[in-house]
């Protein structure tokens, strides 16, 4: 009797130690906070719930930056983490938040688009937890989180997603993508709320037009381009031209399907005024099979297995020893977003957005993305924001 | 949270006694002891909310 309890109490100790040991990390990981530092364009912080309450003191809800110019004009929202298993889009807004200035209208930053999904990883995958950019001043910490919102935050999944207004049939994990769940509603899902107040943003503030950033596999089609439906892709058409002769990266547009529901691209355009653009940098990280996911990978891009696919034609991008690195996917972001709101503003003289100070894609792939981010621990606290 | 969520969350601490009432009485099979605390293992990291 003695030995059995003995055997019990010793099988319960190693069981809740590796239980502790695994859980720590993890819960560390959702609590975790990026520390965002509002440069000088910044000139004030809303929430999300803001446009729907629903969303108030839930993981969901998220900042929203907006950069307001001095002289009048149009309003650009750009959405970054709408997949928090995709952070150029996030290092690009940071690098806007940090030193971009608007003279011309007005820039709505919201860098962590599905704060829950960032939240959460993909222990299945072996995801790192963080990565880090390298600076000046040290190395910069960020969350690296999942496609899909944190199963704490929303559940139970349907058996299948049935898209609002639409109906149409989707995968059930899409009930927490949010890139699935627009146009959204206020008393919906969780993800479905958080689209919604997007939405409500747009129209409440009549924004002129809409960038959702996103990385993509290197074999899958949709990717190294802009998404854009009819009413987006004159504009599209002509960022695509520009940044090939002008910037010498390819970038090409590809049509935003009208019967595929649930897409930003798609769903923006069609309830709302405002013109949207998806963006889709290649981002090896993502591809199936690769090697081990390591933070270095994030980072750099590299992958033999990918360069033998890329040898015999299976990739959809040019792929070399290179690998894809971050600076090269944030500076093509970057210049494409800029070109965008370019784009607009010369074809929309009263509704333009003048953004100044901000790197291109030649300035990134030269110094690197850690050249733009600041120290927060030496920038003024009431100026850091965590997200 | 829904109804449904603070349902699976029940469901969830009453699995948990279940599986620790079991492990309790279990006096002979080492096995059985150890599977009832791995799987104890992930519903006690829901209802802490944790994973």
């Amino acid at each position: 009797m003695r030995r059995i309890n003995l055997i019990k109490t010793s099988m319960a100790v190693v069981v809740l130690a590796v239980m502790v040991a695994g859980a720590i990390p993890l819960y560390k990981h959702r609590h975790f906070q990026i520390p965002i530092v509002a440069g000088p364009g910044v000139t004030r912080v809303a929430w999300l719930s803001d446009w729907c309450p629903a969303l108030k003191g839930t993981m969901a809800d998220t900042q929203v930056f907006f950069m307001e110019g001095k002289l009048p004009g149009g309003k650009a929202l750009i959405m970054s983490n709408t997949h928090a298993n995709e952070p150029a889009g996030l290092l690009m807004e940071l690098i806007f938040l940090e030193n971009a200035v608007v003279e011309r209208g007005t820039l709505i930053l919201i860098p962590e688009f599905n704060r829950s999904a960032s939240s959460t990883t993909r222990p299945g995958d072996g995801y790192p937890l963080y990565f880090s950019v390298k600076t000046s001043w040290g190395a910069m910490k960020l969350r690296m989180g999942n496609r899909d919102a944190h199963p704490l935050d929303q559940w139970p999944d349907p058996d299948v997603y049935i898209h609002y207004p639409d109906k149409q049939l989707l995968s059930f994990i899409d009930i927490r993508n949010t890139n699935r769940t627009w146009p959204g509603r206020a008393r919906g899902p969780l993800m479905e709320r958080v689209t919604y107040a997007a939405m409500e943003l747009m129209r409440k503030e009549k924004v002129d037009i809409a960038l959702d950033l996103h990385g993509a596999e290197t074999m899958f089609p949709v990717t190294n381009c802009i998404v854009a439906p009819e009413k987006s892709a004159r504009i599209a058409t002509m960022v695509s031209l520009y940044v090939k002769a002008r910037e010498g990266f390819d970038n090409h547009v590809e049509p935003s399907p009208v019967g595929f529901r649930g897409l930003s691209h798609r769903e923006i355009g069609d309830y709302s005024g405002t013109l949207p653009f998806l963006l889709e940098a290649p981002i090896p990280f993502l591809d199936q099979p690769t090697g081990p996911k390591t933070e270095q990978f994030i980072l750099d891009g590299k992958d033999p297995l990918l360069l033998k696919l890329s040898k015999k034609n299976k990739l959809f991008v040019a792929y070399t020893a290179e690998g894809w690195p971050m600076d090269k996917r944030v500076g093509q972001h970057s210049s494409v977003s800029l070109e965008i709101i370019n784009q607009y503003s010369k074809k929309n003289p009263v509704r333009a957005i003048q953004v100044l100070n901000v790197p291109r894609y030649k300035d990134l792939v030269a110094n690197g993305v850690g050249f733009y981010l600041q120290d927060p621990a030496k920038a003024e606290p009431s100026r850091v924001y965590h997200n | 949270m829904s109804l449904v969520m603070w349902a699976y969350y029940a469901i969830c601490v009453c699995l948990i006694g279940l599986l620790g009432w079991n492990f309790v009485r279990e006096k002979k099979s080492v096995d059985e002891m150890l599977l009832y605390l791995i799987v104890l293992v992930p519903l006690v990291l829901r209802v802490l909310r944790i994973k």
